[in-house]
């Protein structure tokens, strides 16, 4: 799966690096790193990440079914 | 009528996209979300399918990411005939047709321009060919790059800092590498952020053990009996040891293939209007080719309507959306690219984000934090008006910063804010290069006093 973050608007808030820590990791104490290229395994916690991020920064393609099952099973 | 075309435009048009990166990507998902739903060409010379380039710099050299997978997430399906490998060499704005390297033609009915720009190369070739000159553009660059810094070099030198050069530089001193830093103003980045911001990105450097030297040139370079570089020379005689040579001094912008096409295409990028539809030569506006992102240069209503050329990430995001928008879409629909300037880089652990134009401030008033600290807000004015801010270790208060650009706040800052040291409470001069002193960038001079003996002169570069 691929992944960018928009960095312009990351307010740091380290969501996802709490939630996908093998996939964003804070560097410093605002920036973030990120691997834009996960393993598949990693799928569900960049969803919840991407689902989580308070400004909506991360985009992730691939991530619809995998998204939508997400979704569907936190909200049990 | 002219509803009936674009309704033909949108149902069976063919839009071309010469640059497929992120722009090119960009403009390509809009369209199709905005229902074009005609036939897509992405030219693109690089063999690859977008990828994105920030992490080249941090990311990938700190083996966090590997330069060769940062392929950008699709946001749609674009249904695209993808012509990667292959260069734009040529434009018929007439016959609305874009020439191939390969010989092939593609004609269009609408036009995307989109491609970017080049690393400026070391300018003496024979030492730019040297083994262990590098530049960082493209994703190869970044693999060489990374590859070479982990094969541990004795000492790494970087020519120019600004963003790029003062990224690598970071990435190996947290590599452990020696490296060496040359600039030819008063400190790192102060032709985007000023001397004063400069001078704490000096600090950061040389407190992180860079060899920082500033006021000095690079003169040449050496190389070895195999061809390997060995030495760098500079302007103040010294010659400074390196086995790797990153040369960052900034860039030169894809038009080349525009040439003689009759639009006002050149070293300072394709000029265009606020809707992003291409000028030609005459300053007349077209109405089929458009274009977005590093090549572009637009006008900014808040910012005078000065022409903008900004090679930042979320400019050719925006920029794409908004000239995709414009080509499916007749003039009332149309809307203008009015993005605030913004952009990011960390450096040294340090998180380093802005707003608005800061070279166009005149003056800096720090309003929160402190310089020394190397965690603060400054605010750059332009006659009597905020025009920029720029954070150090403090992004969170950039939106309400842009709030301020966007309805003209008065600078000085009149507001109270949270954190104000006493060294914030009177603007200072921002420390931008004078702009009356010859730049190398390259100019346009016209000469002559009646009409008839008018003439274009056109300098180029100087290096
Ligand atoms: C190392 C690095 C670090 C960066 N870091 C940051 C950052 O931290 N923050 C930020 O805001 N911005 C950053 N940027 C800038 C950002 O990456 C650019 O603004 C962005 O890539 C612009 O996208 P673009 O599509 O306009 O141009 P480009 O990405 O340059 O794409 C243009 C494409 O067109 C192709 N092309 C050129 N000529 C032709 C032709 N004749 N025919 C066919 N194809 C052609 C090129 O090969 C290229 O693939 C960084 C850039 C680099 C290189
Ligand atoms: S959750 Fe969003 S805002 Fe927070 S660090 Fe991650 S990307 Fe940035």
């Amino acid at each position: 799966m691929r992944l960018v973050v928009d960095l312009n608007k990351c307010q740091g808030y380290a969501q996802c690096a709490f939630l996908a820590p093998d996939v964003f990791a804070m560097h410093g104490e605002e920036s973030l790193l990120y691997d834009p290229r996960p393993e598949e395994e990693q799928r569900e916690r960049v969803a919840r990440a991407v689902a989580a991020c308070p400004v909506r920064a991360i985009t992730a393609d691939g991530l619809d079914r995998a998204g939508a099952s997400q979704g569907a099973s936190d909200a049990r | 009528m002219p509803a009936d075309h674009i309704e033909r435009l949108r149902r069976e048009g063919r839009i071309v996209i010469v640059g497929a990166s992120l722009a090119g990507l960009r403009a390509a998902e809009t369209l199709r979300a905005e229902g074009f739903a005609g036939d897509l060409t992405l030219i693109g010379d690089e063999p690859h399918e977008p990828y994105d380039r920030p992490p080249l710099s941090k990311s990938a050299l700190l083996g966090v990411a590997s330069p060769l997978r940062t392929q950008l997430p699709r946001r749609r399906e674009i249904d695209a005939k993808w012509r990667l490998g292959v260069a734009a060499t040529g434009l018929d704005l007439a016959a609305k047709r874009v020439r191939l390297a390969d010989g092939d033609e593609v004609e269009y009915d609408r036009l995307l321009i989109a491609t970017g720009v080049r690393a400026r190369p070391w300018f003496k070739e024979e030492e730019a060919r040297l083994d262990g000159v590098c530049v960082l553009r493209t994703r190869e660059d970044a693999a060489d790059l990374a590859r070479r810094l982990r094969a541990g070099p004795r000492r790494v030198f970087v020519i120019g800092a600004g963003f790029a050069g003062s990224e690598v530089a970071s990435a190996c001193r947290e590599m452990g590498l020696p490296v060496s830093m040359a600039e030819r103003a008063g400190a790192p980045l102060v032709g985007a952020l000023g001397g004063v911001v400069g001078s704490v990105a000096a600090d950061l450097a040389t407190e992180h053990g860079v060899d920082l030297r500033t006021h000095v040139t690079v003169t040449a370079l050496e190389g070895d009996t195999v061809g390997r570089v060995r030495a760098v020379h500079l302007s103040d005689e010294s010659v400074v040891e390196a086995d790797v040579v990153v040369v960052s001094l900034g860039s030169l912008r894809n038009t080349e293939w525009l040439t003689g096409s009759g639009l006002g295409a050149g070293p300072r990028g394709v000029a265009c209007d606020a809707g992003c539809r291409a000028f030609d030569f005459r300053g007349i506006v077209t109405d089929d080719v458009f274009v977005a992102g590093d090549v572009a240069r637009s006008p900014h209503a808040l910012f005078g309507y000065q022409f903008l050329s900004l090679e930042h990430w979320g400019n050719a995001v925006a920029q794409a959306e908004t000239a995709a928008h414009n080509m499916i879409c007749d003039g009332a629909d149309r809307r203008p690219h009015l993005w605030m300037p913004a952009f990011w880089s960390s450096m040294f652990g340090v998180n380093i984000k802005s707003v608005g134009v800061p070279p166009m401030g005149e003056q800096l008033m720090i309003t929160q934090g402190s310089l020394a600290e190397r965690r603060f807000v400054g605010v750059y004015g332009h006659q009597g008006r905020i025009v920029a801010a720029v954070t150090f270790d403090n992004a969170r208060w950039l939106e309400f910063y842009q709030r301020q650009i966007e309805r003209g706040a008065p600078f000085p800052v009149e507001f109270p804010t949270l954190d104000r040291r006493p060294e914030g409470r009177q603007p200072v001069p921002a420390g931008f290069p004078d702009p009356s002193l010859p730049t190398h960038g390259p100019m346009v001079t016209l000469s002559g006093y009646s009409p008839a003996d008018q003439q274009l002169v056109f300098h180029p570069s100087r290096h």
